[in-house]
């Protein structure tokens, strides 16, 4: 029941998550529609509107085969963008800081500014020099980071909360200076809007061999270091004592983030960069429990979701290839969520369907035996083909235990189908042999447990039963032998151990010495 | 630097496994320990006993330096912590982690071995032996490949002290090993600390229990901020250094004491 319960605690909160992914669709819708308006208002040609919404035949074989090499580039480039996305994001989600790849494409933003206008004034009209505004964005992104660790060493601001404000000034005054940047005479700034949503379409070659060796370093780096990362993410100061570090390890995660932060930003765009990283590895959760094979799965899921983006985007002119893949990615969440093996809401509803009919089937057999409880003592070891034997009445069982009407019959059902009970009208029944020797293991693990409560764990015994009744249920086959060793030195002549707290007294008779008169073998 | 130059035999004893002198902890302009001056007896069990707040934790980080200290010093066998790493070994308080983490128990007692298995090295199938064996002697064997948030607390701890077995060490420091744990867990520890004893190893345990502290440890350490008394559990772990340094917490110190001579009598 423990190991349930944590996993219904998961540990990023969902209700975030599910308003993160909402935020996302809701841009890439807004993007999709600023694209589509842009085709009905911008051109004139109605021909080319007819191909954004029907691409033709051919034209969709020439993609899908990578004929063309210009979405040959393209695709490779984004791909190797979504692998290294999907392997850093699982540090930083692992790392707590899932908010890191925000950060870097918000304060990518006033990098890009500076750069520009520096560029421009150093030689007029080649503003637009992308190594110049990559190492702009670089610096910025950098800057932010160390700002953002800054303030959380040295005020008492939370993490989130320093991360939240670095980005909002940084993107605040990259805004600021677009808008100069748009006022300047000279100023050619039209491609700069690219980096606010991305452009894949607009990768060339020399890009692409530029992520490409970033994705590699990025790569490598994670292998070399996948366990010196994950030490650093599972546990600081033991890495610490250990002798590792961390300050320098951290600081290759945050350099890894900023790499790929800064590449997919003319892709993807510095709104969108952050969901590259987090989505692949928050849906690759769901899937695994293992660190090593969570990574791959991310790295996996975000390359499949830029692969699947950009021939979206080739397929469909103007649509913009970083939305699709943010799309795409968020539709591997949703099934991640559903499906996945380790945590998805199915698993989880499927497990607890069974535990709950487990419960009931048992609680339905507790009941029988305490309801044949005082013949059993009475006829004082010659109870086995007495319990199968004696007819068991509807109604008296039901007042037995605080149950429904509903999951009484639930557990009769249950019982009956398993054959541990067979009806003789609507309202008697009586215990199979099965069913009786089910009903015996059942109390007897019961009462083994209570015992072992009561004189291991000082719990009162009065609130024994509730506790014992959720967790007899998940007793290992291992613990109750070992509780059987226990209590066999304590109570050598018992089967049944008697109950440490008295039955309801109106189903038992003679109340007087329950626990006295135990069953003897 | 100024700290190694003055490095006293005197004051860090070479056969001590650890030696503080003068130290001074404070978060925030609040000091949490005053002045500490200890040498920790070698081959022994020492409970470290205090109230709430009494700078238990903050002792053992700061000997780590996990925590920065305002003034003295602490050395390992006469040597600062960072040339005496392989000889110290730290059990943290089970709460520090997460333990939803996507990892399983072996890999966690993996962690007690990448010190030795370097940079970038892979973990191979001999370290994996070792992790395995250091999960047997704590009983947990079984549960190796069970991801660790799907163990118990006890089971949990169990895994915290086979990381720390793992590294194979001469001085063991523990916080609160005990806190939350079933019964069989705490025989287990109770079992591990025995053979570390015989094995000539020293354990520092910080224990909240004070009804079972005459039975498991030969010396205690009374910590309220400052030292209260430390020395043999018999001659130190008397009513008097108790109401010392639990203070006013007078009615809970009168029930403790009463459960103490139950106890005694009934041996």
């Amino acid at each position: 029941m423990t190991s349930l319960r944590k996993c219904f605690q998961s540990q990023w909160s969902t209700k975030e998550l599910l308003l993160t992914i909402g935020f996302f669709i809701f841009i890439a819708v807004v993007l999709m529609a600023d694209a589509a308006s842009a085709n009905e208002i911008g051109h004139d040609h109605p021909p080319s509107r007819r191909a954004a919404v029907n691409p033709s035949f051919g034209h969709v074989v020439r993609v899908l085969t990578l004929q063309d090499y210009n979405t040959r580039v393209v695709l490779l480039g984004t791909v190797l963008l979504g692998i290294s996305g999907g392997i850093v994001g699982t540090f930083m989600l692992m790392r707590r800081r899932s908010l890191v790849g925000d950060v870097v494409g918000h304060t990518a933003l006033p990098g890009i500014a500076v750069a520009f206008l520096v560029m421009e004034a150093i030689s007029p009209g080649q503003g637009r020099w992308f190594p110049g505004l990559m190492m702009g964005a670089f610096i910025a992104s950098l800057l932010g980071l160390v700002l953002t660790t800054l303030i959380r060493k040295y005020s008492r601001i939370r993490e989130d909360a320093a991360m939240a404000i670095v980005l909002s000034i940084f993107f605040g005054f990259g805004i600021a200076l677009f808008t100069i940047i748009q006022n300047i005479p000279t100023g050619n700034a039209a491609g700069l809007n690219h980096f606010i949503f991305g452009k894949a379409a607009s990768l060339v070659a020399a890009d692409v061999k530029f992520i490409g060796w970033s994705s590699l370093a990025v790569l490598v780096m994670s292998l070399l270091l996948f366990k010196e990362f994950a030490l650093l993410c599972f546990d600081e100061d033991f890495a610490t004592t250990q002798g590792w570090p961390v300050l320098i390890l951290d600081l290759s995660l945050m350099l890894m983030v900023v790499t790929v932060g800064i590449v997919g930003v003319q892709s993807v765009g510095l709104l969108l960069v952050a969901a590259m990283f987090i989505i692949p590895a928050v849906a690759a959760r769901f899937w695994s429990d293992r660190l090593l094979w969570m990574t791959i799965i991310s790295a996996v899921l975000g390359g499949v979701s830029a692969a699947l983006g950009v021939i979206a985007s080739a397929l469909v002119p103007r649509l913009s290839a970083g939305a699709i893949i943010v799309l795409m990615g968020t539709f591997f969440f949703v099934l991640s969520l559903i499906l996945g093996t380790r945590r998805g809401v199915l698993r989880r509803w499927l497990i607890q369907l069974h535990l709950r009919r487990k419960t009931a089937r048992l609680d339905l057999m507790r009941a029988c035996y305490e309801y044949l409880e005082p013949l059993i003592i009475k006829a004082n070891g010659r109870a086995a083909s007495l319990m199968t034997k004696q007819t068991l009445e509807f109604n008296r069982l039901l007042g037995m235990r605080t149950w429904s009407r509903r999951r009484f019959n639930l557990a009769l059902k249950l019982a009956g189908d398993a054959d541990l009970i067979y009806s003789l009208s609507p309202t008697k029944f009586r215990l199979t042999e099965t069913g009786a020797n089910e009903a015996r293991r059942v109390v007897r693990n019961h009462r083994l447990w209570e015992l072992y409560l009561i004189h291991y764990a000082d719990v009162a015994p009065s609130h024994v039963d509730r506790d014992a009744d959720t967790i007899e249920h998940v007793l290992s086959a291992d613990l109750i032998t070992e509780l059987n060793l226990l209590l066999a030195e304590r109570f050598p002549h018992m089967t049944v151990p008697p109950s440490p707290h008295a039955i309801d007294p109106h189903i038992i008779e003679s109340t007087e010495e329950p626990a006295a008169s135990a069953v003897d073998p | 630097m100024i700290d190694d130059s003055r490095v006293d035999a005197d004051e860090y004893p070479e056969w001590s496994p650890l030696s503080i002198h003068d130290m001074t902890v404070a978060y925030h302009r609040r000091s949490v320990l005053w002045d500490i001056d200890y040498h920790a007896p070698p081959g022994q069990l020492v409970a470290i006993v205090g109230p709430n707040g009494s700078g238990k934790t903050t002792l053992i980080k700061a000997s780590l330096d996990l925590v920065p200290k305002l003034s003295g010093g602490v050395r390992f066998f006469g040597k600062p912590y960072r040339q005496q790493r392989d000889r110290v070994a730290y059990v943290p308080q089970r709460g520090s982690v997460d333990w939803d983490f996507p990892v399983n128990a072996l890999d966690v007692v993996t962690m007690g071995l990448y010190r030795k298995i370097g940079w970038c090295m892979p973990v191979t199938r001999k370290y994996r032996q070792m992790a395995l064996d250091s999960l047997d002697r704590v009983g947990m064997a079984a549960y190796a490949r069970r991801q660790i948030s799907q163990l118990s607390g006890g089971q949990q701890q169990r895994v915290f002290l086979a990381r720390a077995l793992a590294q194979d060490a001469e001085l063991y420091l523990m916080d609160e090993p005990f806190v939350g744990v079933d019964a069989a867990t705490e025989r287990a520890i109770i079992s591990i600390l025995h053979e570390l004893r015989s094995a000539g190893k020293t354990a520092l345990v910080v224990h909240h229990d004070l009804q079972t502290v005459k039975e498991y440890f030969d010396h205690v350490m009374l910590l309220n901020m400052r030292l209260v008394a430390t020395g043999p559990t018999s001659d130190v772990f008397t009513p008097e250094n108790l109401k010392k340094t639990f203070g006013g917490k007078l009615a809970l110190l009168d029930q403790v004491g009463t459960r103490m001579s139950i106890g005694e009598g009934g041996k």
